[in-house]
C-alpha cells in the first residue's frame, strides 16, 4: 500500500520543477547571452590594449557606486524602457516597430512646442496642472500619429511597415533638423545650437530629490510598464493584440478586426515612444534638443528581444543597458576605453539572443521556446 | 518590368530634372543642368544598384535581407580603413592601396553575408531579426573601430585620420573626348561595375541552370529539394554573393564618392535600395530603373544647392535642404503602397527551410 504513495511523492516534485522550467529558460538564456557578450567584450579590450578588468570595474562603478551614479542609470534608462515597450508591444502584436527613434523624436518635439509656446499663442499663463498634461499629451500624440501612419499603411496597402517605419525615422530626423534650425530654434543671442528654448514653469516637472537627475518619468515608466502588461493580459484589446499577432487568421475567425488591431497596435507603440520623448522634455532637459535621441529605436528593439518582449522583462533590460550607457562614461575616464565599445556589446548581447540557438549550443540547454514570426514577405 | 512601371519611373525622372532646369535655367544653360543631372543620378544610383542586387541574390533565394545596410556601411569602412593603412604606413601607391580597399570592402560583404546565412539558414533566427542584429553590430564596431583607430592617441595612426589615398579615377572613354554630355557616361568603375552587375544578374538568374536553381530554391525549396538541390547550400551561396556585392556598394561610399568615412554614412542607403528591389519586382533591370528614380531625387538636392540663390521666392521650400532631402523617402514610402500596381515576391521569401 505504500508503494503507490512514494512514488506519488517525486512525481509531484517533478511536476513543480516542470512549471518552473519554462520561467528559468526565460531568464536562463538572455543572462548566459549578457555574459557570453561581456566575455567577448573582455576580448575586445584586450585586442586593442585595454585592461578588461580595469575597464568593467569602472563601468560598474559608474553605474552603481554612488546614489549618483545610480540616479543617472535610472535617467539613462528611462527612455530606454518607453522605447523598449514601444518595440515589445509592437512585437505582441506581430509587428517590427523599428520607428521607435522618430516617434520618440517627434513626441520631444510637440512636447517642447506646447511647454514653450502654447501658452503664448493661446494668450494665457496655463496652470501647471492643465499644462503638463498638455505637454505630455501632445508628446504621446505626435508620436501614436507618426507610429498610426506606418500601421495605416501596412493594413491597407500592405506595405511592410519595417521599411516604412525606418523612412519615417529619416523623415522625423531631417524635420526635426529643420525645425530645431529654423522655427523652433531657441533665440536667445548667444544659442548656435539647434534646440528650442526652455519649456514655460508651469511645464516643468520638478525633480524628485533636489541635486539628484532622478526624475518622475522614471516612476511614469515602471507604471507604463505595468499598465502594458495588464493591457496585453487582462483586456479585450490586449487580446486582439495577441492574436492578430500569433495567428492572423485565427483572429479573423475569431471576429477581430486585424487591420484596425494593426493600426491600433503601431499607435500605441508610437505613443510609448512619444513618451519617451516626452518626459525627458517635461521632467529633464526642459527642452529638445537635436541628436539626444539618436540610436535609441535600434537599443530599443534590443531591449525588447532581450527582455523576451515582457514587460518586466524590458524594465530589466533597459536597466541594464541604461547602466551600461552611464557607466561607460567612467570607464573611459578612468581607462581611456572609448563609450563606444559598449555598442559591440550590446550588439553581440542581441546577436546571442536572436540566435539563442549559439546559446544553447555553447551551454548545452536543450528545451525550446516558442520563436517569433515576422517575416512574412514584403506585401509589395 | 511592364510599361506603366516604366513610364511612372521616367515621368518622375523628368519632373526631377525639369524642376532644377526650372529654377537654375535662367543662369546655366539647360543642356549643362539636363548633363549634370544625368550624370549625378547615375553616380548616387549606384549604392541603391548595388544594394538592390544583393537584395535579388538573397531573396530570390529565399532569405529576406535587411542587412544590406549594416553590411554596405561595414564595408565602407573596412574597405577604407584597408586602403589608408596600406598607402599612409606601408607606403603603397594611392592606386593600388584603392583597389586592395575594394576588395577588402566585398571581403567584408561576403564575410556579414555569410554571418546572415548562418543565422537565417542554419539556425533559422527570424530574417528580419537577424538583418536587424547585422545593422545593430555594424554601427557599433565601425563606431567603435573609428574612434580607436583614429580619434585614440597610441592607436597606430598617432590618434588622427592620416591623409587619403583620394578616390578612384572617372574612366575616360576616348571616343567622348571633349563632348559636352561626356561626364554622363565617364563614370568611377564602382558606378560601371554596377551597371554590368545588372546585366551580369540578369543572365546569371535567367538564362543559367545556376540561376534556375536559385529561383526554385525561393519559390518552392520542398519541390527543389526532391528534384536533388541543396536548399541550404544554394542559399548560404546567394546570401554570401549578395553580400560581397553589397560590399562593393558600400566600397562607393568611401572609395569613390568621398575619401573619407564617417560613423552612420550609409544614411539609409541600404534601405532605400530594398524598396527599389521590391518596385523593380525582384529584376535585376527593373532594381536599376527604380535605384535611379532614388538617385535623381539625390541629384536633385545636390544640385539645387548650386541654385540656392536663384530659387524664386514662392519656391523658397526648395532652398530648405532638409525639406528637399525628404524627397527619397517620401518616394519610397508611396511606391510601397503599391499605387503604381503591385508586385510579386518569390513565394518562400523570408521562409526558413525545414527538411
Amino acid at each position: 500500500m505504500s508503494t503507490p504513495v512514494k512514488k506519488a511523492a517525486p512525481k509531484i516534485a517533478s511536476t513543480a520543477r516542470e512549471k518552473l522550467r519554462p520561467a528559468i529558460n526565460a531568464v536562463l538564456v538572455p543572462l548566459l547571452a549578457v555574459f557570453t557578450a561581456m566575455v567577448i567584450g573582455a576580448l575586445v579590450i584586450k585586442a586593442v590594449g585595454g585592461d578588461p578588468l580595469a575597464a568593467y570595474r569602472g563601468l560598474f562603478e559608474g553605474a552603481f557606486g554612488s546614489a549618483k551614479a545610480l540616479s543617472e542609470t535610472t535617467v539613462w534608462a528611462t527612455p530606454y524602457i518607453f522605447a523598449g515597450l514601444a518595440v515589445a508591444l509592437a512585437f505582441k502584436g506581430g509587428l517590427f516597430n523599428i520607428g521607435a527613434e522618430g516617434q520618440l523624436a517627434f513626441g520631444a518635439v510637440a512636447a517642447a512646442w506646447v511647454g514653450y509656446a502654447l501658452p503664448d499663442v493661446l494668450g494665457v499663463t496655463l496652470p501647471a496642472v492643465v499644462h503638463i498634461p498638455l505637454t505630455v499629451g501632445a508628446g504621446m500624440l505626435a508620436g501614436g500619429i507618426w507610429g498610426a501612419i506606418p500601421g495605416w499603411l501596412k493594413a491597407h496597402t500592405g506595405a511592410h511597415e519595417v521599411i516604412n517605419t525606418i523612412m519615417m525615422n529619416y523623415i522625423a530626423l531631417n524635420m526635426t533638423s529643420f525645425l530645431l534650425n529654423g522655427p523652433m530654434k531657441d533665440p536667445h543671442p548667444l544659442n548656435v545650437v539647434a534646440r528650442t528654448p526652455r519649456i514655460a514653469e508651469s511645464a516643468r516637472i520638478p525633480p524628485i530629490f533636489p541635486g539628484l537627475r532622478l526624475h518622475w518619468g522614471f516612476v511614469l515608466a515602471l507604471a507604463i510598464a505595468g499598465i502594458v502588461w495588464w493591457v496585453l493580459q487582462k483586456t479585450t484589446l490586449g487580446f486582439e493584440i495577441r492574436t492578430a499577432g500569433a495567428n492572423p487568421d485565427a483572429a479573423r475567425y475569431a471576429g477581430v478586426s486585424v487591420s484596425r488591431t494593426i493600426v491600433v497596435t503601431m499607435m500605441l507603440s508610437g505613443v510609448l515612444a512619444g513618451l519617451a520623448g516626452a518626459t525627458e522634455v517635461t521632467a529633464l532637459n526642459y527642452r529638445h534638443e537635436l541628436g539626444f535621441s539618436v540610436g535609441y529605436g535600434f537599443d530599443a528593439i534590443a531591449i525588447a528581444l532581450l527582455g523576451k518582449t515582457h514587460p518586466l522583462g524590458v524594465v530589466l533590460a533597459a536597466l541594464l543597458f541604461g547602466a551600461m550607457r552611464n557607466g561607460a562614461t567612467r570607464m573611459q575616464f578612468l581607462t581611456q576605453i572609448p563609450v563606444d565599445v559598449i555598442s559591440v556589446i550590446q550588439a553581440l548581447i542581441l546577436l546571442f539572443v536572436a540566435a539563442d540557438a549559439i546559446i544553447r549550443w555553447i551551454y548545452r540547454i536543450r528545451a525550446r521556446e516558442e520563436r517569433l514570426v515576422l517575416t512574412r514577405g514584403w506585401g509589395g | 518590368m511592364d510599361w506603366r512601371r516604366f513610364g511612372f519611373i521616367a515621368l518622375i525622372i523628368l519632373i526631377l530634372i525639369g524642376v532644377v532646369v526650372l529654377v537654375g535655367g535662367g543662369e546655366v544653360s539647360p543642356t549643362i543642368i539636363v548633363v549634370s543631372m544625368l550624370a549625378t543620378t547615375i553616380s548616387v544610383a549606384t549604392p541603391l544598384t548595388l544594394g538592390a542586387l544583393c537584395g535579388i541574390y538573397c531573396e530570390r533565394a529565399g532569405v529576406v535581407n535587411i542587412g544590406i545596410e549594416g553590411m554596405m556601411l561595414a564595408s565602407a569602412f573596412f574597405g577604407w580603413f584597408a586602403a589608408i593603412y596600406l598607402n599612409s604606413i606601408l607606403q603603397m601607391a594611392p592606386m593600388p592601396s584603392l583597389l586592395v580597399g575594394v576588395v577588402a570592402a566585398i571581403l567584408t560583404g561576403g564575410l556579414l553575408g555569410l554571418l546572415h546565412a548562418v543565422l537565417s539558414v542554419t539556425y533559422k533566427v527570424d530574417q528580419i531579426i537577424g538583418g536587424t542584429v547585422i545593422n545593430i553590430l555594424a554601427i557599433g564596431v565601425t563606431g567603435f573601430l573609428n574612434r580607436q583607430l583614429f580619434f585614440e592617441q597610441g592607436s597606430i595612426f598617432g590618434g588622427q585620420v592620416p591623409h587619403a589615398p583620394g578616390v578612384l579615377p572617372r574612366l575616360k572613354i576616348p571616343l567622348l573626348a571633349g563632348s559636352p554630355i561626356a561626364s554622363i557616361f565617364e563614370q568611377q568603375p564602382i558606378a560601371v561595375s554596377a551597371v554590368v552587375l545588372v546585366l551580369v544578374t540578369h543572365f546569371v538568374l535567367f538564362y543559367t541552370r545556376w540561376g534556375l536553381r536559385t529561383r526554385a530554391v525561393g519559390e518552392h525549396p520542398r519541390a527543389a529539394d526532391t528534384v536533388g538541390i541543396n536548399v541550404a547550400r544554394m542559399r548560404y551561396a546567394n546570401v554570401i554573393i549578395g553580400g560581397m556585392i553589397a560590399g562593393l556598394g558600400g566600397a562607393y561610399f568611401t572609395l569613390e564618392s568621398v575619401p573619407s568615412f564617417e560613423p552612420l554614412m550609409t544614411n539609409g542607403r541600404g534601405f532605400i535600395a530594398l524598396a527599389a528591389m521590391i518596385f523593380g519586382n525582384w529584376s535585376p533591370f527593373g532594381a536599376w530603373m527604380s535605384a535611379l528614380v532614388f538617385g535623381a531625387a539625390q541629384a536633385l538636392q545636390i544640385n539645387l544647392q548650386f541654385f540656392r540663390e536663384q530659387i524664386p521666392s514662392q519656391w523658397a521650400f526648395l532652398q530648405q535642404a532638409y525639406i528637399v532631402g525628404l524627397v527619397p523617402y517620401l518616394l519610397t514610402m508611396a511606391i510601397l503602397t503599391g499605387i503604381i500596381g503591385k508586385t510579386t515576391p518569390p513565394a518562400a521569401d523570408g521562409v526558413p527551410y525545414e527538411k
